[in-house]
């Protein structure tokens, strides 16, 4: 008996699957930003998209190194983990073959760093996106 | 295009963009989010140049 209680309230408090709580995250991972603007944030998503791409842009400007899909070091799949979060930007660098420089100097690893921030930060603003659409957070 | 920075103002332009990010992401209110990114600021900063002066004590 109590049992059916406990677990009917553990039910109502799952999140809703809604349509905004699949197409917000999908959205602000491919364009960082935008989870937020589409549930009507606009300023913060304004701010997550300036300070994410401006992060990755000014990586690639500073000849950082973009990780591909590879089997090799663990560092070098965690550098392909975090590009990976950036969504369509990184999608945009690897189809212009941008960012396959070696790092031959100290600005390209910080230029790589950044990159790699860039998308871990997108990766939190996805999840924060996700927890507005489901009414966790306002 | 190429960008160079040097070693401060590259750890300037990511505390500043990171902690706007962790401002957001981390706080309910708009007031919360301000003090919150501005901590995690100083925090970042504070951090980049502590590492700086124990580094350099270590090196001596």
């Amino acid at each position: 008996m109590a049992n059916s209680t406990t677990d009917k309230a553990k039910a109502e408090e799952a999140a809703p699957l809604t349509l905004m709580s699949v197409v917000a995250p999908v959205i602000g991972w491919l364009i960082p930003g935008a989870g937020h603007m589409i549930q009507k944030r606009w300023i913060r998503g304004g701010l997550l998209f300036v300070s994410i791409v401006t992060l990755f842009v000014l990586g690639l400007a500073m000849q950082g190194h973009i990780y591909k899909a590879n089997g090799g070091d663990i560092l070098d799949i965690l550098g392909f983990i975090g590009n990976l979060g950036a969504g369509g930007l990184y999608i945009l660098t690897v189809t212009m073959d941008w960012g396959q420089g070696a790092i031959a100097f100290a600005t390209a690893d910080y230029g790589t760093k950044f990159m790699i921030v860039a998308g871990l930060l997108n990766f939190i603003s996805v999840a924060d996106a996700y927890h507005i659409a489901i009414g966790k957070k306002q | 295009m190429t960008i160079t920075l040097n070693h401060f103002s590259a750890a300037t332009v990511f505390a500043l963009f990171a902690s706007i990010v962790f401002g957001i992401t981390h706080r309910e209110n708009t007031r919360e989010m301000v003090r919150y990114g501005l901590y995690c600021f100083v925090m970042f900063l504070g951090g980049v140049l502590v590492a700086g002066w124990v580094m350099w004590l270590l090196r001596k």
